[in-house]
């Protein structure tokens, strides 16, 4: 199978990702031969092995829901790009 | 008297505690080293001030029962440390500092190591040779213009030429050890949930370990002990009990079985490889090591498997980075349009490469025939070695199938790049741990690395076998000190 510029274009959209036309094409090429190195995987039969999904054969743990940091919001905000007061600032979102 | 930076980890721990020298002495040292060796890049963050400030601090009022008592250590730049920008090599952090420690770095610190800086690494760990990072080549202090491996290339750099007595990496598929076999070093990865992984930026979390890496095996049995811990703070951190590394340390391997995986013998394999192997094996029994031949029949499909699974995750571990909260935030007309500007400009190729290959494999329709798939074959990978773990108590192959290569010489092919994981990667897939010590030379005498593998939370068989090997191995890299200033 190959990777057009239609399906790259589309999934940089899935991805959040803005791309520029040449750049696209680049990216489908390299797209291309990565896929053709990942298809050797149709060589296995693999219907009836489990999928592996962690390595740690325990189940997840469970903790208590209760806060463990407090009075970090300056802290936190501190890194934004954007800030007002005690909120996070992003671009106009309804009209 | 040696120069101090020459030490290793040990001696300099011993100097100290004998009062030979003091934490600011050792400190001032590496600090002097790091300052006249800028052309290395191996610094993107220094510390340098803090840590003379902190060393004099601890002279004053020592504590000998740490276990590292007023060490300056650098640290890879993946490590979020607090108060201390944290960049993970990548533009979009560029300007990030966190507010917490990761907890390996803070295991390091509570036992008296003090930060020396952050060292550079490939953009978000994804690369072989650090030519991903937003700031710039590393150097190998073996050669001019060699790659020092990557992703811990800094660290491998910084190591290689003295700028830190030790230094912890990550690794995913071979971060740790493809750079220290590049620069004639030692460098571990433990076993899946040795190390917490708190703190530590995230590329693919169900690979991702934190490794320590040193000038010999000792070393990284002391930086082990102190690293490897369990923690409430990340979900897969495993409670097992965890040996006194470096005081159970032995060269009595005696009868311990290793085993030879056929299946790494790739095609078009090189001499010097098949040789430094062979030689590997000489030196295994002449240490008192039973070679049994073993069979890994899937070890093929890793590297397949390892380029949709990583991707796969990093996708989504990435999609964090939106410039809201943190980093980077490229103006745009629109919330999505600040995304996606914000994700292009942020990102480096390499990066955004993965990103695409990890959405793709999960997107609607795709996700039964890629990621479905390469967690089955990671399935038969991880059984491979169950079986043959029935036989042997380690395993022994090559570190890599090449030398380090020259800046530039792979960035434009990024499936032959990808290639030098090949013999790393399986270890990562199945959560064993892995070692990479120095064992020998290529025609160029750039450093050629021995890996030994060992079963599931069983550092201690591999370290004991890679101490004994390194003794007859007697391995000395031969640095000029070309790039000091």
């Amino acid at each position: 199978m190959t990777i057009d510029l239609k399906t790259v274009k589309h999934i940089s959209k899935l991805a959040r990702i803005s791309l520029e036309e040449k750049k696209a094409e680049k990216l489908a090429n390299d797209m291309n031969s990565i896929f053709e190195f990942i298809e050797k995987l149709n060589e296995l039969k693999t219907e009836n092995v489990e999928p592996l999904t962690s390595l740690a054969k325990t189940t997840l743990r469970f903790r208590e829901d209760k806060i463990t940091s407090k009075n970090i919001r300056e802290k936190i905000l501190k890194n934004s790009p954007e800030k007002n007061d005690d909120f996070f600032v992003v671009p106009k979102v309804v009209e | 008297m040696t120069e101090i930076t020459s030490l290793s980890l040990f001696e300099l721990i011993k100097s100290i505690k004998e009062k030979k020298i003091s934490s600011y002495e050792a400190a001032k040292s590496f600090v002097d080293r790091s300052e006249k060796s800028k052309k290395l890049n191996a610094y993107v963050t220094e510390n340098f001030e803090n840590c003379l400030k902190i060393s004099k601090k601890f002279d004053s009022n020592p504590n000998f029962d740490l276990k590292l008592p007023g060490i300056p250590i650098a640290v890879k730049d993946l490590f979020c440390t607090n108060e201390v920008r944290t960049t993970a090599g990548s533009n979009i952090l560029n300007n990030f500092v966190p507010n917490y420690e990761s907890t390996v770095t803070q295991n390091i610190w509570n036992e008296g190591g003090i930060l020396l800086g952050k060292l550079n690494c490939d953009e978000f760990a994804m690369g072989s040779s650090n030519e991903t990072s937003f700031f710039g080549n590393v150097q190998n202090p073996i050669a001019k213009d060699l790659v020092p491996g990557g992703s811990s290339g800094g660290s491998s750099s910084a190591l290689a030429a003295n700028l830190t007595p030790v230094t912890i990496g990550t690794d995913t598929g071979g971060s740790i050890r493809q750079p220290a076999s590049f620069t004639g070093t030692v460098g571990l990865k433990p076993t899946y949930g040795s190390c917490s992984r708190y703190g530590i930026v995230a590329f693919a979390s169900s690979l991702d370990q934190a490794g320590p890496m040193s000038k010999d095996v000792k070393d990284s049995s002391i930086l082990l002990e102190v690293i490897s811990s369990f923690d409430k703070k990340d979900s897969t951190s495993i409670d097992f009990k965890r040996n006194n590394y470096s005081s159970e340390l032995t060269r009595n391997i005696k009868g311990i079985k290793i085993g030879i995986p056929k299946e790494y013998r790739v095609d078009g394999m090189s001499d010097e490889i098949e040789n430094l192997w062979k030689k590997g094996i000489e030196y295994a029994k002449d240490c008192g090591a039973e070679i049994i031949d073993i069979s890994l029949p899937h070890t093929s499909y890793a590297l397949p498997t390892y380029y949709i699974v990583a991707p796969a995750e990093a996708s989504s571990n990435l999609a964090r980075y939106d410039g809201v909260k943190y980093g980077l935030r490229s103006s745009g007309e629109s919330l999505i349009d600040m995304y996606e500007k914000t994700r292009s400009e942020g990102f480096g190729e390499e990066v955004k490469r993965r990103i695409m290959i990890g959405t793709y494999v999960l997107s609607s329709g795709y996700y039964d025939a890629y990621y479905l798939k390469a967690q089955k074959v990671r399935q038969l990978i991880k059984q491979d070695f169950d079986q043959a773990y029935n036989k042997v108590d380690a395993i022994l192959t090559p570190s890599t199938p090449s030398s380090a290569f020259k800046i530039g010489e792979k960035s434009n092919d990024p499936v032959s790049m990808y290639l030098n994981d090949i013999f790393t990667v399986p270890v990562n897939l199945a959560g064993l741990p892995g070692i990479s010590i120095p064992a020998g030379t290529d025609k160029n005498n750039y450093p050629l690395g021995l890996q030994i593998i060992g079963k599931p939370f069983d550092e201690q068989t591999v370290l004991n076998i890679a101490y004994s090997m390194e003794e007859k191995i007697n391995y000395k890299n031969n640095i000029t000190d070309w790039w000091m200033e």
